[in-house]
């Protein structure tokens, strides 16, 4: 079986993944109260957890790969790794990969925002990612069935806790439900690319190996109906939505961002510590 | 030229928590109430005091301490109780209430002839 598309999917969920874990991570020691400051790290390095094992799963895809394959994946493959001669490593999809080389979700690229706009993204991810996790660890594909089987219990709990905070907010304060109106404005937009599949992602489920995404669309719409009814917000109607990520169309958010977190690779590449 | 230079503390609020008391400090209108946490372990049969935090309601305060207290895998159950619920003995009161106890050594099991067999006590 080929294995570029899945090695692109494989990508797409580690980008999408790291980058919820970068953006949380920028609240560590800003956090709004000291006790949601260490929720939302623990979040952020759950994340990092499974982009980190998601990462070592695409870099082996491409270091067993036929040498036909590789020509097929090198367009995704950083160009700095190629004069390390030696086989590709997690870090070097996270650190070395250019703008366009990155799939993930245009969703997890935004700034983190305020805390509204945070609690609001994780919800929208995390009910999108429980759904695809539970799938996941019922896939063909042992490796991905066991990161699924892993990362289901950790999402469980992210959505747990921002559902929470989805209503807090909304049924908050006057304050706290325009910011969270507000967030939802500017978010509202990137939730349409999480169910609409790539070409290389509808191979993969051609392949059997995942489910299709539209078919998250439905139960995820459900569990969004029922946290706002609670928030006291309105579902915002149909609309255009944002497409692009996991093609390698990103926002202008994504150079700011890839610049701050791969800085120390690509100044000091292959650095330990 | 005039710069004001604004120094953030801890949470980024600003003007709530400028030095000085120049911003509008208000601590019981804003904070959270103060909740206990006790926490049992895998192997412990009773629930310990861990410590405290803050939150809103009892199902923050049990999430807050999953975040805070069980990072490591400290504990497979939790108990939260507001702080202010917790009645404690004035330490104005610890000669009338403990010293009274010093000079009872009856009270100690010590005083049975145990045979010679028992050697695990």
């Amino acid at each position: 079986m080929p294995t570029t598309e899945l090695f692109l999917y494989t990508l797409q969920l580690a980008d999408s993944t790291l980058l919820m874990g970068q953006r949380h991570s920028e609240w560590t020691g800003h956090g709004p109260v000291l006790e949601q400051d260490i929720a939302i790290t623990n979040i952020a390095l759950d994340y990092l957890g499974q982009s980190r094992n998601l990462y070592q799963y695409a870099a082996s895809l491409y270091n067993n790969a036929p040498e036909t394959e590789k020509a097929a994946m090198d367009k995704y493959i950083p160009r700095l790794w190629k004069s390390f001669q030696r086989e590709l490593q997690e870090d070097d999809l996270a650190f070395l990969r250019e703008e366009h080389q990155f799939l993930n979700v245009l969703l997890t690229e935004l700034p983190r925002g305020d805390w509204a706009f945070t609690v609001l993204k994780e919800f929208f991810y995390s009910a999108f990612l429980m759904n695809l996790y539970q799938d996941l660890l019922h896939s063909t594909d042992n490796q991905l069935a066991a990161i699924g089987e892993k990362s289901v219990k950790e999402v469980s709990y992210h959505l747990r806790w921002s559902s929470e905070w989805v209503i807090r907010l909304g049924d908050g304060t006057e304050e706290s439900n325009t910011r969270l109106n507000n967030a939802l404005a500017d978010i509202w937009m990137f939730t349409g690319e999480l169910f609409v599949p790539a070409a290389y992602e509808q191979i993969v489920v051609q392949q059997g190996v995942i489910k299709d995404p539209q078919l998250y669309k439905e139960p995820w719409q459900e569990k969004v109906r029922t946290i706002f009814q609670q928030a006291l917000l309105d579902v915002p109607t149909p609309s255009w939505m944002q497409h692009g990520g996991k093609e390698g169309r990103h926002t202008e958010h994504m150079g700011y961002l890839l610049a701050e977190m791969q800085q120390l690779q690509r100044t000091y590449p292959n650095a330990t510590w | 030229m005039n710069q004001t230079i604004i120094k953030y503390y801890y949470g980024d609020y600003g003007d709530k928590e400028m030095p000085s008391g120049a911003g509008q400090h208000s601590p019981v209108a804003n904070e959270w109430p103060l909740w206990e946490v006790f926490i049992r372990s895998k192997q412990g049969l009773d629930h310990k005091h861990v410590g405290s935090l803050h939150a809103a309601d009892a199902r923050m305060a049990i999430e807050n301490a999953r975040d805070v207290y069980t990072r490591r895998q400290e504990g497979v159950s939790i108990w939260v109780v507001e702080s202010k619920y917790i009645h404690a003995s004035n330490p104005d009161d610890a000669e009338s209430f403990y010293e009274p106890a010093n000079d009872k050594v009856y009270r100690h099991p010590t005083f049975y002839d145990l045979p010679d067999e028992l050697t695990h006590m």
